[in-house]
């Protein structure tokens, strides 16, 4: 192990992970919103989005993040639609993610029991203060197993966006074994830099997991 | 010739030779599936295991498999092997051995989460019925674990197809590579190439695994 190496090389893999973790909490908040919205016009069964949110949850789980981030990039700009790199890599996030979280939310909201809504039509709740007050914060406690799972995969995920040119870990990484060929520091420190971003994730949310099952909401 | 769209497709043998590519990229995923789902089972009937030790080792090897992308994996398989070791290993060979020991992974954990979700009660029944340790395996427990496993075994082959994908970035030349190579052959005539053949990778995989989804929900719905 050559240590000078790993000590010049950090604060490149240090940068290249905040990019991966702009990426990563963009694309996952935008992925959050868009999963609220599509299991909100699920649930509530409003016609044409429907059908559009059906679509768009069948498109975006069938096909990988890479040929998303290639058509993106490489694809809208013949149209004159010119998204910057990171920007494409955010969109590719949350239509990728958009979908899972969509699941997510709606196992949630799905697993509610009816008597909560008719209970709360009958203290003169409108189906707006029903959602917000009573439906929604059960169903989240549900979800947040799914939803944790669904952040560290979709940070995961984001180990493809080198292809498009973004300096990620990936990047640095590849970069370095191709230039120098220390390829063993290279990917002890790009595995070594994985492991800080996703196990705190992965603790974290078994933590936040534990808590809201021993508040036993709904269940 | 002007550009006009998707009319590149249809020139020569380009649609032809996606279609080649994406068989590749199918080749890939249907090996690696055959191999994962046997070697799955075992790994999963493994980690069931009481004794300590394999459960520490199952667990530190499937907490590390899952918790790392796959593209690193690929690249630990790729570069990192033939560094340590001084094997070659093709490009082909290591994401065939990534696809591999992903997939055995996530499907060693869906085999333990089906068989410890069959209640103890089974195999008491079975066993007050006079049934031996072999015939309750194979009579109760392994039929409820098949229909249990069945659904995410089956999305988990689209993942599989989905995460084929990008062992283009190690130089294979599947769909995206031939794609890539036709966009480029094309870069006068066909200014705008890359949105027509991307558009139609997109679709290519769709058609791929939206089949194998439905099929997946539809066992899932009736189980229920």
């Amino acid at each position: 192990m050559d240590f000078s190496f790993v000590q010049n090389y950090l604060p490149m893999y240090a940068q290249a992970a905040l990019l991966t973790v702009r990426i990563g909490c963009f694309g996952i908040l935008a992925a959050v919103l868009v999963g609220i919205i599509c299991s909100m016009i699920l649930y509530f069964k409003i016609p044409v989005l429907q059908a559009v949110a059906t679509v768009y949850i069948e498109l975006s789980r069938n096909t990988p993040l890479l040929v998303q981030l290639f058509f993106l990039y490489f694809g809208l700009p013949k149209i004159g639609v010119r998204i910057s790199a990171e920007g494409c890599a955010v969109i590719g996030l949350a239509f990728l993610g958009g979908s899972y979280m969509t699941e997510a939310f709606r196992s949630g909201l799905e697993s509610i029991d009816r008597i909560q809504t008719e209970s709360a039509g009958s203290l003169g709740m409108n189906a707006g203060q029903t959602m917000r007050y009573v439906i929604f914060p059960q169903a989240l406690a549900i979800s947040v197993p799914a939803l944790v799972a669904n952040v560290i995969f979709l940070i995961k995920e984001t180990s493809v966006v080198s292809a498009i040119a973004l300096a990620d870990l990936m990047y640095v990484a590849k970069d370095l074994i191709g230039l120098y060929y220390q390829t063993k520091e290279a990917l002890i420190m790009l595995v070594a830099f994985y492991l800080i971003l996703l196990l705190p994730v992965s603790v974290i949310g078994t933590l936040v997991e534990r808590r809201l099952r021993y508040a036993g909401f709904g269940a | 010739m002007q550009d006009s769209g998707l009319s590149i497709l249809f020139m020569g043998s380009n649609f032809l030779r996606l279609l080649q590519g994406l068989w590749v990229t199918l080749q890939l995923s249907l090996i690696s599936v055959a191999v994962s789902l046997p070697l799955g089972i075992a790994f999963g009937m493994f980690m069931t295991l009481k004794h300590p030790a394999a459960r520490i080792i199952s667990r530190l090897i499937l907490d590390f498999v899952r918790i790392m992308p796959q593209l690193v994996l690929l690249f630990i398989l790729y570069f990192g092997v033939a560094h340590a070791f001084g094997w070659n290993l093709s490009a082909y060979a290591s994401a065939v051995a990534m696809l591999v020991i992903w997939g055995t992974a996530e499907m060693g954990d869906l085999v333990r989460g089906a068989l410890i979700s069959i209640p103890r009660h089974q195999y008491e029944s079975a066993a007050a019925l006079g049934m031996t340790g072999r015939q309750t395996f194979l009579e109760v427990i392994l039929p409820q674990t098949v229909q249990r496993l069945l659904p995410p075994a089956i999305n988990l082959v689209t993942r599989m197809i989905k995460t084929t994908s990008i062992v283009v970035l190690i130089g294979i030349v599947e769909v995206l590579k031939t794609g890539q190579q036709i966009i480029d052959a094309n870069r006068l005539q066909f200014p705008s190439a890359a949105l027509w053949i991307y558009g139609v990778i997109f679709f290519l995989y769709f058609l791929v695994c939206w089949p194998v989804s439905l099929l997946a929900k539809r066992l899932e719905r009736r189980m229920n």
